[in-house]
């Protein structure tokens, strides 16, 4: 049996979001010109609740946007199923301040395949990496400018993300694999 | 789990999950198309050979934009006339190809059979654009994705297949896809230009073109081959639009609204009149739109672009 | 002088007599010398032990494509004759759509000569009705028959020209010798890679109808009745043709009929997968044309089985089908096939299947043999019915490997074949 630690509850996952929207802001020196882009899939809902908090705190009215990254993998062929090839829906990038959402920073492959992505779309001014846990392996020089959580964990180990927009309520999980 | 497996020779063979994977995946192609860089990284590196031993401006184009839309490499190799008068038979043309190592063939072919003849030969990913009288499924599919796109559903919708289905490999395909995911085919032609025991299929025939048009929820109008004159399958053009051809006065006596497709290159006057091709009712264009989306998911599932299950957690990039 | 043979405890079928008991047959000086119990061995006999199996007189092949003289690439005459022998034949009739075409007597001879070079199996060869095959000018009928021809056909292609058959079937009375059409009315049947009807909807391949056969059946029946010719049907196809036939042999008429293993065993659905090898002319048909053909052969509106063994090299087959040639080998499966699918499913018995395939076949084309009764020609197979075994195309004795029954298991199979008293086929 694989073992499941908790690592965030919800109220866990409620204050690092408040934490992230305001390091955001931060970073980008305000909310003039930026824009959340999410990776699909529960990149997509993270970003939006970080649109809700930020659009709270500052009086504004944040531009989302949505990635697909499915056609920017670099590993087609090479293992077996993947997702279904979701929406991409882009506002315009040229010279914004671009915040990519994602859940999970692993091996640092999504966000090469979303930064190629984004800049077939237009030229942001800045590019930022925003990520709920940065679970650590990276296979790539990629880092993550704002982080909820860091934990270090083995190849093995998997960090799964549930939220409630789409899972029905919001935890991160760490699965462990048994000890041979 | 579903893919296509590794050829797509036609609709006949797919499941109902299949289908519709190919409709879904087609989707999001569709807004690659509308960026500003219609371009997407997914078949980079791989060669695709577009074979066409007919002419077609279409269909080529409209692969060879998908092709390039996903970044693939792409040859086009126009081969006139049937193998057999050019020499070289088909199976030495497969096996060259295989020598070159290439990843995909589009096949265009005069014969039934070509494209599933390929594909038992070749390791490449065998994709039919065409074979005789047989099947053109990626034909099919896009008038499929047209229609679904403006119903909202195939299940229940009544679609009727006009003109000389004999000869039609777009009407043999969109009856496969169309019946499989729950639509109603009706083909209406003179009879000559139907096969024989084509009811078997599923299909309702309808004897007059009035008869169609009371009927459907949509008609899909077959490009008449003027040949069939001479081939003695029907007396002149001119009596063929007078008995079949869809105009706008039969149209008018329609109970309702009926969408128009016609797979191209139409005859106008023939078998479709002009005000009713560039009329409100017209999809000609939109298929011809959706065909790059279509042609575009085909070939990248085939490339190995498959759908997982829902996932049960998100996390875990790879 | 050849060695005398003694076949000692087989089960002795001659439908010539209507024998059928264990006995011992024996052959001297080339001829069938007695058949009987506890027959003595002449001096230096070669005795064949039969126990088990039957023994009947060698088959005949009314239609076979011999590709001699001008594709020697796909078949010869001894290669042929070597197949033959190997499915039990002791004779076989050659179509004359070689190149050149046997509508003289040139080839004819040369057909004959061939066949006594590779000794095996007896060859007649079958003369043109037209010369060329071009459905024009009549050819040389007597001199053909002079040389050895046992019948005339165009086979291959029909005999468009009713006036022309006509003329056929009233010039060959003179001669005795039967008119062999292949019925296809060309104008139907043009372009068409296979049974017109819902395989072929589905494949998109250009059907041809029933009606093409049935059309070129009922005008050689009326042309027969108008003549008082004998026209042979080759390899009937459809229920409409043995409806055709059975109607005009209740009226008397000299009608006889023939039809091929594929057609008994095989439907259209076998060109699934654009599949070359069940590609032929006529096509595969469906069920009930299957059914009917059957029936035919049980009840004897179709008189005999005949192969229409029709070679073509490998590579021939090898392409899209609408470009591959018609027609498969059968010379090595007509045995296997009528036992499997006509004998054991209880349609025919084996004494009326060795009627179909040797004696009537004898008697149609008035040949040599299909008797053992004693003077006549000792051609023999001792064949055994209960042996099971797998079509393996490459040990065929053919040249040719063209056969949509590979990897087939069938029971029934020669074991030792014998023309003229000596054994030409021995199963090893």
């Amino acid at each position: 049996m694989t073992a499941r630690t908790q690592l965030l509850d919800d109220r866990a996952i409620g204050r690092a979001l408040v934490r992230m929207a305001s390091e955001i802001v931060e970073r980008c020196g305000g909310t003039t010109d930026v824009v959340l882009v999410g990776i699909q899939r529960r990149g997509v809902e993270l970003a939006q609740r970080l649109k809700r908090l930020i659009d709270a705190a500052e009086k504004t009215d944040l531009p989302t946007g949505k990635l697909d990254i499915t056609l920017y993998r670099d590993d087609l062929q090479t293992i077996g199923p993947r997702p279904v090839v979701g929406e991409t829906s882009l506002p315009d990038l040229e010279g914004r301040t671009v915040v990519i959402v994602d859940d999970v920073l692993y091996t640092g492959r999504t966000v090469r395949a979303a930064l190629d992505e984004v800049t077939d779309f237009g030229r942001p001014r800045r590019v930022l990496l925003c990520v709920l846990v940065d679970r650590g392996g990276r296979e790539l020089p990629i880092q993550a400018d704002v982080i909820g959580t860091t934990v270090s964990l083995t190849a093995t180990d998997r960090v799964d993300v549930l939220l409630s927009e789409r899972d029905g309520r919001d935890v991160v999980e760490l699965v462990r694999a048994p000890a041979e | 789990m579903t893919g296509l497996g590794k050829d797509l020779v036609g609709l006949e063979p797919l499941s109902a999950d299949q289908l519709r994977l190919i409709l879904d995946t087609a989707e999001p192609f569709k807004e690659v198309s509308e960026r500003q860089i219609k371009k997407v990284p997914a078949l980079r590196g791989k060669t695709i050979v577009n074979l066409f031993f007919e002419a077609s401006t279409r269909t080529r184009i409209s692969f060879e934009f998908a092709e390039k839309r996903l970044s693939a490499d792409t040859v086009n190799v126009a081969a006139s006339g049937s193998s057999v008068s050019k020499g070289e038979t088909l199976v030495d043309t497969a096996k060259n190809l295989e020598a070159m190592r290439i990843d995909m063939v589009v096949i265009r072919h005069g014969s039934s059979g070509a494209a599933s003849f390929l594909g038992q030969r070749i390791a490449s990913n065998v994709i039919n654009a065409g074979d005789g009288k047989h099947e053109h499924p990626t034909q099919g599919l896009l008038d499929m994705l047209t229609l679904r796109d403006r119903f909202k559903r195939l299940q229940g919708l009544k679609v009727a297949i006009c003109g000389d289905v004999l000869h039609s490999r777009v009407a043999r395909s969109n009856i496969w896809g169309l019946t499989k995911l729950g639509a109603e085919v009706g083909v209406c032609g003179p009879p000559p230009l139907l096969p024989r025991n084509i009811e078997e299929l599923g299909v309702t025939i309808l004897p007059r073109i009035e008869d169609a048009i009371a009927w459907a929820d949509a008609l899909n109008i077959l490009r008449l081959q003027l040949e069939r004159m001479t081939a003695g399958f029907i007396p002149s053009l001119r009596e063929y639009n007078r008995v079949f051809g869809v105009t706008t006065e039969r149209l008018k006596k329609a109970p309702k609204d009926l969408l128009i497709l016609h797979p191209g290159p139409m005859n106008r006057g023939v078998e479709i009149d002009s005000d009713v091709a560039d009329g409100e009712h017209s999809v000609i264009l939109p298929q011809v739109t959706n065909g790059v989306a279509v042609r575009m998911a085909v070939l990248y599932l085939l490339a190995g672009g498959r759908p997982g299950p829902q996932q049960a957690a998100g996390g875990e990039e790879a | 002088m050849t060695r005398p043979i003694v076949i000692r405890g087989g089960r002795v079928i001659d439908p010539s007599t209507g024998g059928d008991a264990v006995a011992d047959v024996m052959i001297d000086d080339g001829r069938i010398g007695a058949v009987g119990r506890n027959i003595g061995s002449p001096d230096g006999a070669l005795e064949i032990d039969a126990a088990g199996k039957v023994v009947a007189p060698g088959f005949i092949d009314l239609h076979t494509h011999l590709r001699e003289p001008g594709q020697e690439d796909l078949e010869t005459v001894a290669t042929g004759a070597s197949a033959a022998v190997a499915g039990g034949f002791t004779a076989v009739c050659a179509m004359p759509n070689t190149d050149p075409v046997a509508d003289n007597q040139g080839v004819v001879g040369f057909i004959v000569r061939q066949a006594q070079r590779a000794g095996k199996a007896r060859v007649y060869p079958i003369g043109a009705i037209s010369v060329g095959q071009k459905g024009q000018q009549l050819a040389e009928f007597g001199e053909m028959v002079g040389a050895g021809a046992v019948a005339v056909s165009d086979d291959g292609k029909p005999v468009m020209s009713s006036h022309l058959m006509r003329t056929a079937l009233e010039y060959a009375r003179v001669f005795g010798i039967p008119v062999a059409d292949h019925c296809e009315e060309m104008t139907l049947a043009q372009g068409g890679a296979m049974h017109e009807g819902l395989v072929s909807t589905r494949l998109g391949l250009k059907g041809i109808p029933a009606a093409a056969e049935e059309i070129m059946v009922a005008r050689d029946i009326i042309l027969a009745e108008l003549t008082g010719g004998h026209v042979h049907l080759c390899h009937m196809s459809t229920r409409g043709s043995v409806e055709l036939i059975r109607r005009a042999k209740q009226k008397g008429l000299r009608v006889t009929a023939e039809a091929c293993p594929h057609h008994f065993t095989l439907t259209h659905e076998a060109c699934e997968g654009y599949d070359t090898n069940a590609k032929m002319n006529p096509p595969l048909r469906e069920a009930a044309d299957r059914e009917a053909v059957r029936q035919g052969l049980r009840d004897g509106t179709i008189d005999v089985i005949a192969t229409d063994h029709a070679p073509h090299h490998y590579d021939a087959k090898e392409r899209e089908f609408d470009d591959a040639p018609n027609g498969i080998i059968g010379l090595e499966t007509a045995l296997g096939l009528a036992v499997s699918e006509l004998v054991e499913s209880g349609l025919l018995t084996l004494p009326e299947l060795v009627l179909r395939m040797s004696t009537l076949p004898a008697r149609l084309f008035h040949l040599p043999g299909g008797t053992l009764a004693t003077g006549a020609p000792g051609d023999i197979v001792v064949f055994d019915p209960a042996a099971e075994w797998e079509v393996r195309p490459e040990r065929f004795s053919s040249k040719s490997r063209n056969t949509p029954f590979a990897g087939r298991r069938l029971r029934g199979r020669a074991e030792v074949t014998i023309v003229g008293g000596e054994v030409v086929y021995q199963r090893t």
